[in-house]
């Protein structure tokens, strides 16, 4: 059933197509070293998480999670409340440290960053949480604003940047509103504005759509995907939400009691679930 | 009548001036104060220091402390340190040193409660955004918290309204020490009923400010 209204056709893609018509020429331009560039990039991970274990007290919440995601694909961490999935994303996108293991975004480790060079490794990152979190004392465009600020962007560019993000997310009539007295899924939009400020190449979603009615939650993985898409943005996603899965990842974990017991792409888990939890997650999915 | 408003003139001014200007004071001082103490509470600022920590339970032992001298005391003991500062350790202005020390571990608590209330989740975002954290401090946490800040600032007026009543002990004048001196001891009622309607008038005054700028805050957002 969700296959049926694929994101192709949705509205949004239309102010997209600009950029892309931009950036076919350009492509088609360069020389076969270039391509072979891309080539090269394609091959490191966007994100690698390795050998991340993570305890509270004797609770043992993390225990050796390893991971990659390839540049421009969206892959899912699903699993039970409790399994850890949101502090694996916490730690993925440096809010929170590991005990052991290491982050790397692009084949640069960040998670032992500090001071300057950690606020760096952060702005390669966009977030988007549950509940938005945005700025009730900002408006629309002061929350899309602030990573801009915070990384002492001047007033022009701050300008132009985010009329270009409120436009990217349909949100441009709104800018002027205070953050918190737009729709659920209004909200959610302004947070992935605000996310993308800095040109991340990496979006985290946490449970992005638990908090939003079913309709609103398939027109922001629409938003989620054609923005993978048209950006080449590489988004990481943990879920309780086996449709959300479906509808939009490409790649597939299952987190369960803080360790990964299966992976791979979306279909072939899917189809085949190896592992006892996978077999239960996908049996709920179909059945309920 | 008229005996009565030139007799109120002179300690309402002394009551404006030493309620306003300790509050000033205590504002900035507890303020920064409060700021301090929520930084070293909330680990995602602090990132669970333990340095932070030790020093977060001497500044809150140091406030507990402040905190239960009976003002009157603080008063007396604030003497030299008026005299450092002010030059004098009697009258209005050197009244405001003992009420600014009294005000700013009040004030500190205030402001250290308000910035908790604010959900942590806005402080990840602020920190997944890959902001300082001084530009989360200044530019998140304290909007964030400034309707509550207010009503907090509020609160400290009207207690100080009260304390500098305690101020004539040192000769800083005011409508507590008119009330308490030219109508309590002389026997003036009319003067004690008068000087306490003003006292009242005022503090309605500031709390109904204080609300209303609370007031226009929320309506903004």
């Amino acid at each position: 059933m969700f296959h049926a209204q694929r994101p192709k056709e949705a509205a949004f893609y239309r102010p997209l197509n600009s950029f892309q018509a931009q950036s076919i020429p350009t492509r088609s331009v360069l020389s076969t070293e270039a391509d072979a560039d891309i080539a090269t990039a394609a091959e490191v991970p966007a994100i690698v998480l390795r050998s991340l274990n993570k305890r509270f007290g004797s609770h043992v919440i993390l225990q050796d999670v390893s991971l990659s995601v390839s540049p421009g694909t969206i892959f899912g961490i699903i699993g039970r409340s409790g399994a850890g999935k949101t502090t694996l994303i916490r730690i993925a996108s440096l809010l929170e440290k590991a005990d052991s293991g290491d982050v790397l975004y692009g084949g640069q480790p960040v998670s032992g960053a500090r001071g300057q060079v950690l606020l760096d490794a952060r702005r390669k990152a966009g977030f988007v949480f549950q509940n938005f979190n945005l700025f009730a004392s900002r408006t629309v465009f002061g929350n899309v604003a602030f990573p801009l600020e915070a990384a002492g962007w001047i007033k022009p560019s701050i300008e132009t940047r985010v009329r270009e993000l409120l436009e990217l997310v349909e949100l441009a009539d709104k800018a002027a509103r205070p953050a918190n007295r737009l729709s659920g899924g209004e909200r959610q939009r302004v947070a992935i504005a605000r996310a993308l400020a800095n040109h991340p190449k990496i979006l985290f979603c946490d449970e992005a759509t638990s908090a939003l009615d079913p309709e609103t939650t398939r027109s922001i993985l629409d938003l989620i995907q054609s923005l993978s898409r048209c950006l080449g943005l590489t988004v990481l996603m943990v879920t309780h939400q086996m449709e959300v899965v479906r509808r939009i990842c490409d790649q597939v974990a299952i987190l369960s009691a803080g360790s990964i017991v299966e992976s791979g792409p979306v279909a072939s888990v899917f189809v085949n679930p190896k592992s006892e939890m996978g077999r239960r997650i996908v049996g709920e999915a179909s059945h309920g | 009548m008229a005996e009565i408003f030139s007799l109120l003139a002179r300690p309402l001014w002394e009551t404006l001036l030493m309620v306003f200007s300790s509050t000033a004071i205590a504002g900035l001082l507890g303020g920064s104060l409060g700021l301090g103490l929520h930084y070293m509470a909330n680990d995602r600022l602090s990132g669970h220091a333990t340095q932070l920590a030790i020093v977060k339970k001497v500044a809150d032992r140091l406030i507990n402390t402040l905190r239960s001298f009976p003002f009157i005391i603080l008063m007396v003991l604030v003497l030299p340190l008026s005299r450092l500062i002010v030059g004098t350790s009697l009258g209005t202005v050197a009244a405001i040193v003992p009420l600014s020390v009294a005000a700013s571990p009040f004030v500190a608590r205030i402001v250290e409660a308000s910035l908790s209330e604010i959900d942590p989740g806005v402080l990840d975002a602020a920190i997944a955004s890959g902001a300082s954290k001084r530009r989360i401090l200044f530019a998140i946490l304290i909007p964030e918290a400034l309707p509550s800040l207010v009503s907090g600032l509020t609160l400290t007026m009207i207690t100080l309204v009260g304390y500098s009543a305690m101020a004539g002990v040192i000769g800083g004048g005011g409508l507590g020490d008119l009330a308490i001196r030219y109508g309590y001891q002389r026997f003036r009622t009319d003067i004690m009923i008068s000087a306490v309607l003003v006292i009242i008038v005022l503090v309605e005054g500031i709390q109904l400010c204080g609300n209303g700028i609370t007031r226009s805050i929320r309506a903004r957002r």
